[in-house]
């Protein structure tokens, strides 16, 4: 079997350079999400390249859409688009837009990147899903700064009345939002107790254990009634020393001295 | 002969297309009994889907119901829709370019009473100008039945117009025949004058008329429908043989179906225009008929403003 910490390994080494390329972009928050996305990418979601333009399937929403050079990374290690084209992100005429577009993206389930609107579309995605008796999972992945919006709390609202079982949220919890630590910007902490008072089942992993994060999505599975939120706890800039744990790197295109460090840090190109 | 609302005819339509499409679903923010969405509840349950008072969700959850290939019909006032949920309607339904109709009562000054914070004056300009959104304002009942079954057909985004207060059936010819785009020409006329109206200015137009014939001036009467995209070829066929366009809009002179019709005439045919509409001010409470009397909206305030016009 494939050692899907390799994976997660080349996806960081090219988040690091799609942002050097495009000399912008949110490199931050797309290394705390890479293991993630390994782990729902080729250990949970039932998609692959003969699936990807159906309506009814596993999906996911990639709702802290600043995260797209994450996403790209791992559409593009499923070979739903090609590494070469991870370099024109950010570029004019680039099917890989600043955020995730679904009408010009191969892979992406829905367009986002004003946050807060992701859980609310998993909701409706998912009450499609019931609806029509399909087995289909619902994954949305947000952000821990994300949860400073009101229309979350609305989503979640939802999801618990309509007993959505098969939405899965994971929240990327990184401590950090872009003018600092959550608690400094705006206590929304806790947030685990909160998704529990709001009806939801809690799990708590370490987001950076993909084993871990495949555990915690399977277990949720077998709850019944209700929604599961994972609740990842993660570290912002994952991967490369100088980005790790600060909020400066969160939107910040890093220069070929630092690209050279970075990619040093990820153990070197081969 | 019957007057009725807009979203009597919707929620009516919308069961009978619920009953006949397994794949539409509508849903609604604590308002079904008002927006009429509560006639689907009556047929087919399962498929009503309240959000409570929480509009951006209800939004962010018709864009998953299309990602997964639903119809969704959601309903809600239309400050609510186009305002509270401007964002979501934008970023998470406009931009995709997702198959949700957005049905929206309420609009325009007959909601009454409720006064300025429910009277959507600015909903048809927010709407217009989301690129690929097309936009419809059903002139009556029988038009809203059209309307929403025409748009059940189409694949994309929708925003419908409808209002609280009962208004008169327009299109009862045999012949009425409603196409997304393509406006109706209600009165041939014989002077040099064409008025443009949309919703529950049709019905105004029409009385307007009347009066005007009494005094000799005999105006074209055009129902724009879908604001857009517009009927550009109608509006310049009859702009050619005018000198002057009156258009009518219950939703400010801003932005809505006045500013859609200068836009096309401005390119194509430059000709004088009346805005009839309400004029960059809110509204205020009121009974229906009196808030259109005040605002320059009931026939005979448009007879006034016309003769002032052709003066
Ligand atoms: C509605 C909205 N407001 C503001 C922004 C600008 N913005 C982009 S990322 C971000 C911070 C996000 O923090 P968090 O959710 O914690 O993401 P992460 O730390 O995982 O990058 C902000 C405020 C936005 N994209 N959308
Ligand atoms: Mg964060």
């Amino acid at each position: 079997m494939e050692d899907l910490r390799l994976v997660a390994n080349n996806m960081r080494k090219n988040i690091v350079k799609m942002v050097h390329n495009a000399k912008s972009g949110h490199p931050g928050g797309s290394l705390s999400c890479a293991d993630i996305l390994t782990a729902l990418y080729f250990n949970v979601m039932n998609i692959d390249k003969n699936n990807l333009n159906d309506k009814k399937r596993d999906k996911l929403v990639m709702s802290k859409g600043h995260a797209s050079p994450a996403l790209y990374a791992v559409l593009a290690e499923k070979g739903f688009i090609s590494e070469e084209e991870l370099m024109t992100f950010r570029l004019i005429n680039s099917r890989i837009q600043g955020h995730p577009n679904m009408k010009s993206c191969p892979g992406v389930d829905m367009t986002t990147g004003s946050l807060g609107q992701g859980l609310s579309v998993g909701v409706g995605m998912s009450l499609a899903n019931k609806l029509d008796n399909n087995p289909f999972r619902t994954y949305v992945i947000c952000g821990d700064g994300e949860c400073d919006e009101g229309m979350i709390w609305e989503a979640a609202m939802a999801a618990s009345h309509y007993k959505l079982d098969n939405l899965l949220m994971i929240l990327d919890h990184n401590g950090l939002q872009i003018d600092g630590r959550n608690e400094d910007v705006m206590n929304n902490a806790p947030l685990g107790e909160k998704f529990a008072a709001f009806g939801w089942n809690v799990f708590g992993v370490d987001g950076h254990d993909i084993d871990a994060v495949t555990e915690a999505c399977k277990a949720a599975e077998t709850v019944k009634g209700k929604p599961t939120v994972i609740i990842a706890e993660t570290v912002k800039g994952k991967g490369v020393s100088f980005m790790e744990n600060q909020a400066g790197w969160h939107g910040k295109a890093p220069n070929d001295e630092e690209l050279a460090i970075a990619l040093k840090d990820l153990g070197g190109e081969e | 002969m019957a007057k009725i609302a807009t979203r009597e005819a919707y929620g009516k339509a919308l069961a009978a297309l619920a009953l006949r499409n397994p794949d539409v679903v509508a849903l609604d923010a604590d308002l079904a009994a008002s927006t009429k969405t509560n006639e689907v509840k009556k047929v087919a349950p399962e498929r009503h889907f309240d959000f409570g008072i929480a509009e951006a969700n209800m939004i962010g959850a018709a864009a998953g119901f299309a990602c997964n290939g639903k119809i969704p019909f959601a309903s809600t006032f239309a400050i609510f829709a186009s305002g509270r949920a401007y964002d979501q309607v934008r970023n998470s339904v406009g931009y995709p370019h997702l198959n949700v109709k957005i049905c929206a009562t309420h609009a325009g000054v007959t909601v009454g009473e409720d006064g300025a914070t429910h009277q959507a004056l600015e909903d048809l300009a927010l709407m217009r100008v989301i690129p690929g959104m097309t936009v419809i304002q059903p002139a009556d009942a029988i038009e809203t039945e059209a309307v929403i079954n025409a748009i059940a057909e189409y694949e994309g985004p929708v925003y419908v117009r409808l209002g609280r207060a009962a208004v008169e059936e327009i299109n009862t010819s045999p012949d009425y025949k409603f196409e997304i785009g393509k406006g109706v020409v209600i009165h041939e006329g014989t002077s040099p004058v064409t008025m443009i109206a949309t919703g529950v200015m049709v019905q105004e137009a029409q009385k307007a008329i009347e009066t005007l014939n009494e005094q000799g001036i005999n105006p074209n009467l055009i129902n724009i429908h879908t604001i857009k995209p517009i009927d550009e070829e109608l509006i310049v066929r009859y702009a050619e043989k005018s000198d002057y366009i009156v258009s009518l809009e219950e939703h400010s002179v801003i932005g809505g179906l006045g500013s859609a019709v200068s836009e096309v005439l401005a390119r194509k045919c430059p000709r004088k225009q009346l805005f009839i509409g309400v004029q960059d001010v809110f509204g205020e409470s009121g009974k229906a008929n009196q808030l259109m009397e005040k605002y320059g909206l009931a026939a005979d305030r448009v007879v006034e403003q016309v003769l002032e016009f052709l003066k």
